[in-house]
């Protein structure tokens, strides 16, 4: 893939991260496993072949220290209070978009709005910057995390 | 082109990058700066600036604006006080600051105070107001210079600010200013930690909204040293841009160290026209 001169430059940087970042191998850490997004922004393949639970989703997706969705998102989650307005309401998300779309915007949604504000939730650790000591090497949530809201979210018909 | 990641360092394909006209206008204003390409670097646009600048003093419930405008309970007086007390007490050479700037500070040019971070010749750098304090120590009371954010000098920050409230900001961003402007906008507008939010996204794109109860104000810094209510105590504006990076699980720059001034600096002249309201009271 030849990438134009300008890109190949503002990744130099990141080449520097790389040693610091590497996920493998520490403690508590599980390894990234790369991804592939599709022409239509989707990853159609759930992550590492994993199988999502609904229930586990709703319960990430409301956990202030994991998905922590409803700081932005209005959600049906009746039971908390004061859910976000900074993103748009996710009701009936399971009907605007497919599987493999929801995926990849849980995923890294600067794959589909580079200025976005919202989290990439499973981005590679390595392409990351300035991250907290304590935060290094990790993925904001696991790829098992990831398809329990995956599977959660596609069913909000 | 699929969107397709890859192995670890692969490229992202932002289709901010795929239109030439935007990848040369970037690239362009990237050489001017001669700065190098950031890959974390949201974009620029030509005015920057919040069509008008508001005061978080806004967003505050009817009993915080009280809180803040009735001098008896706003607690960030106790730390005005303090620096009241320290404004007096003799220094090294025998002078006190008020010596020199007068037993209420009458003396200080109250226009002056609101204009800082301002150009120093002598340092051959910006300072802020507590930097400036602590250079009066040194040149004028033959003390050694204090720490950053040491409980003396935020004192007397506090304090001196104080007897500028209701005086308008007007930091100028006019000679060799600009350049430290141009570093802190970027620095605003630069993603980081593993949330990888930049400040403008919260503070800028999404201000009036709701990240769950907190609404999103403009970052404005008027009132600083401010009095947090969820920390409890008086927090100097660096203080402050750190607990910030912290949220966003990012590696904070240190208070008093060159970005966080360049940020100081972006930021007051982003507010400029807003009148000071320190010892200001956030949630
Ligand atoms: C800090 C804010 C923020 C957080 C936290 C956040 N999002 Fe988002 N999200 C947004 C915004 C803003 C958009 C709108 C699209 C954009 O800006 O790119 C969005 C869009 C989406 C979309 C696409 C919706 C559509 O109808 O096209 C999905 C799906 C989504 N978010 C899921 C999630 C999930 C699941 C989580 C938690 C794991 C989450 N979001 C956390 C801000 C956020
Ligand atoms: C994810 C959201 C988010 C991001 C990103 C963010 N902040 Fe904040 N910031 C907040 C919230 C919430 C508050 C408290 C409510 C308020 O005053 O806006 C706040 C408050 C502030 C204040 C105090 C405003 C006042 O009126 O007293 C300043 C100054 C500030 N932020 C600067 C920054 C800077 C500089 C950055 C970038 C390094 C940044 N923020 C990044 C959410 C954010």
């Amino acid at each position: 893939m030849g990438y134009p001169f300008a890109v190949t430059r503002r990744l130099l940087p990141l080449l520097f991260l790389i040693p610091l970042s590497t996920p493998a191998g520490e403690a508590g850490t599980e390894p990234y496993i790369p991804w592939t997004a599709s022409d239509d922004y989707a990853i159609e393949e759930p992550l590492g072949g994993l199988v999502g639970d609904p229930a586990r989703g709703r319960e990430i997706a409301r956990d202030r220290g994991r998905g922590n969705c409803i700081a932005c998102h209005l959600l049906p989650i009746p039971e908390e209070p004061d859910h976000g307005t900074v993103g748009p309401p996710l009701i009936g998300v399971g009907s605007r978009l497919t599987e493999g779309q929801i995926r990849l915007r849980v995923v890294d949604e600067q794959r589909v709005n580079p200025p976005t504000i919202m989290p990439a939730f499973y981005r590679d650790p390595a392409r990351l910057t300035r991250v907290d000591p304590a935060y290094r090497g990790k993925t904001l949530l696991t790829a098992q995390e990831v398809e329990d809201l995956v599977a959660w979210l596609k069913g909000l018909k | 082109m699929p969107a397709s990641e890859g192995a670890r360092g692969g490229e992202p394909e932002t289709g901010l990058f795929r239109k030439p006209a935007i990848l040369a206008g970037l690239l362009f204003l990237l050489a001017s700066l001669s700065l190098g390409a950031d890959p974390f670097l949201l974009p620029l646009h030509e005015e920057e600036r919040p069509p008008t600048p508001v005061s978080g003093y806004e967003s505050l419930s009817d009993e915080l604006k009280e809180m803040q405008d009735d001098d008896f309970s706003n607690p960030g007086m106790m730390m005005v006080d303090l620096g009241r007390e320290l404004f007096h007490q003799p220094r090294f050479s025998g002078d006190s600051c008020a010596t020199c700037h007068g037993e209420n500070g009458e003396r200080l040019d109250r226009g002056r105070i609101a204009a800082y971070p301002v150009w120093d010749e002598e340092e051959g750098a910006p300072v802020n107001l507590q930097m400036r304090i602590n250079l009066c120590l040194e040149r004028h009371m033959d003390e050694f210079r204090l720490p950053y954010n040491h409980t003396d000098l935020l004192a007397l920050e506090t304090f001196v600010r104080y007897l500028a409230r209701g005086e308008k900001v007007h930091v100028s961003i006019e000679g060799p200013m600009r350049e430290h402007w141009e570093r802190g906008r970027r620095i605003f507008h630069t993603r980081s930690g593993q949330y990888g939010f930049a400040c403008v996204h919260c503070h800028e794109y999404y201000v009036g909204l709701r990240l769950r109860s907190l609404e999103l104000t403009q970052a404005q810094t008027n009132g600083f040293p401010s009095y947090l209510l969820r920390s409890g105590k008086i927090l100097n504006l660096h203080q402050k841009f750190v607990g910030c990076y912290q949220n966003l699980r990012a590696e904070p720059y240190e208070p008093g160290s060159p970005e966080l001034l360049d940020l100081e600096i972006y930021l007051g002249w982003r507010g400029n026209g807003l009148p000071i309201e320190t010892p200001a009271v956030r949630p």
